[in-house]
């Protein structure tokens, strides 16, 4: 009898109501956790998986040596390279292509490289305008590990020790 | 110069003077209706922990503006199989009421468009006229959606319209009077004196019939967007559409006005009767504390604020849920207390009904 008349009181007061509106009151004043995208942003893993890059030695030699592991172990077939023997007497690729179209930025070309040549880079805004830009060709991935050789090898650093 | 002005006033021709109340009125509540849309995207964008609009102008201020002035230069597109006048003809029938029904609210003692003896009788008269605006919208469009929609919201309305009549009953009862000056009027005194407290459970009806008269969260089914789109105006576009939020929106304004007149005393000041006579005759805290228009608007503000917040808060209604409130839970309630009150006037129980 007593849990009905509670009930009655209960239901007929609005207190269920009136205890969500306290939630959504609380929250009115609560400290907001929007971030303003291109104003802010929220802080980048050194892990993270953009734009591929080519590295090159610090004397200026790129470090690539056409070992091929990276092509054979893309899930996606999206590397393509192509070999020959340098004047000089070393294997190096005449032809390193990414197809942006297949890859899916796994990262194991990344892990399979025993020279620490292919690498991806913070990179995450760019865009194609015209059918077969999307091929990134060895030129356009040692521009790019050029540029950002800097912020390319200090994310490699922070990430050594568990590596 | 004021007694120029005055003579200015009162030489112009009767119906100039009419054209510049109405003016005075529509123009400041469309800026509102135009500045709620923009408040509420603010407040509920708060209450789920976001910033809400704020690319547009400072603070995003401009919104509103901005908003309206893409609605305007789109297209009105009329649906090849919809009955054309009825088509264009149902927003207007939806803002007029919403826009008509301002005329008989007082702002303050004496300040108001038409001061008619049945002030309330014609409110719920052109309150009940909106759902044609609705239903005519639903049935032109030639859409299931529109027609499922405009069929729900005319149920709805026609159901809390009765729950809301017998609440204002209530009122009426207590104030002797269906005049809406008289009615605040009759509040006067102090806080002790105004309607909410003799009248807690009637107030508590007419917030929530006023809450799906004007088919806001969470009595929204005849817009509900994840069963039928948008409801009766699926089809509409451009200037039409903002024509019916205008129209909602406004209605959201009149019932927290009328809210505000009927219950918390409208323009009396919450002060009055505690605070001592001399209080308000300091020079600006004075007129601040002393009724006034300021705290109509203090109290419609804050059940403006109140629909963001039952829509930022509660899930929507399931249909019959919303029927069997109506009909078996607030009628009853109103009924029930419409006795009470009969026995206290009989029994005279002050200070109410003394």
């Amino acid at each position: 009898m007593s849990t009905a008349i509670r009930q009655f009181f209960k239901t007929f007061l609005l207190w269920e109501l009136l205890l969500g509106m306290k939630l959504t009151g609380r929250h009115f004043f609560a400290r907001k956790i929007t971030v303003q995208y291109p104003d802010e942003t929220t802080p980048i893993s050194p892990r993270f998986r953009g734009l591929h890059a080519l590295r090159r030695y610090p004397n200026g030699e790129e470090r690539c040596i056409a070992c091929k592991l990276c092509e054979a172990v893309c899930p996606a077939l999206a590397i393509t390279i192509e070999s020959e023997e340098r004047d000089d007497g070393t294997r190096r690729t005449s032809r390193y292509d990414i197809d942006l179209f297949k890859c899916i930025f796994c990262g194991f070309c990344e892990e399979a490289c025993p020279v620490d040549s292919i690498v991806e880079t913070h990179i995450m805004h760019y865009h194609f305008e015209n059918r077969g830009e999307q091929i990134m060709t060895k030129d356009k991935l040692l521009a790019i590990g050029d540029k950002y050789e800097a912020q390319i090898a200090a994310a490699r650093a922070v990430d050594a020790p568990y590596r | 110069m004021q007694q120029a002005m005055m003579e200015f006033w009162d030489g112009l021709p009767v119906i100039m003077q009419i054209m510049t109340k109405i003016m005075m009125i529509v123009g400041p509540l469309l800026l509102v209706v135009a500045y709620t849309t923009f408040a509420e995207r603010k407040v509920i964008g708060y209450m789920q922990v976001r910033v809400g609009p704020n690319r547009v102008g400072p603070r995003g201020w401009l919104q509103p503006i901005a908003d309206s002035l893409k609605l305007l230069l789109k297209e009105v597109i009329i649906p090849s199989n919809s009955d054309k006048y009825l088509f264009l003809i149902a927003p207007v029938l939806a803002i007029a009421p919403a826009l008509a029904v301002w005329a008989v609210i007082p702002f303050d003692d004496g300040m108001v468009l038409a001061d008619i003896n049945a002030g309330l009788l014609y409110l719920l008269a052109l309150s009940s006229v909106g759902v044609y605006g609705i239903i005519i919208a639903g049935w032109a469009s030639n859409s299931r959606y529109a027609l499922l929609g405009g069929m729900r919201s005319a149920a709805q309305i026609v159901s809390y319209e009765i729950a809301m009549g017998f609440a204002l009953v209530g009122v009426v009862m207590a104030a002797g009077s269906l005049n809406l000056g008289e009615i605040v009027m009759s509040q006067q005194g102090s806080v002790y004196h105004w309607f909410l407290l003799p009248l807690f459970p009637l107030f508590l009806v007419y917030l929530i019939s006023g809450v799906a008269e004007t088919n806001r969260a969470p009595f929204d089914v005849a817009e509900g967007e994840s069963e039928i789109v948008a409801g009766f105006h699926v089809e509409y576009s451009g200037m039409a559409f903002a024509i019916f939020f205008l129209a909602e929106y406004a209605n959201m304004i009149l019932i927290s006005a009328l809210t505000a007149l009927l219950f918390l005393g409208g323009w009396l000041s919450p002060f009055e009767g505690i605070l001592p006579e001399s209080a308000f005759a300091l020079p600006v805290i004075g007129w601040l504390l002393d009724s006034g228009i300021h705290w109509l608007l203090i109290k419609t503000a804050f059940f403006l604020f109140c629909f963001l917040w039952f829509r930022a808060t509660f899930p929507r209604y399931r249909y019959d849920h919303i029927m069997r409130l109506g009909w078996k839970v607030l009628i009853p309630v109103t009924i029930v207390w419409l006795f009470v009150l009969g026995v206290a006037f009989a029994l005279g129980i002050g200070p109410w009904f003394a």
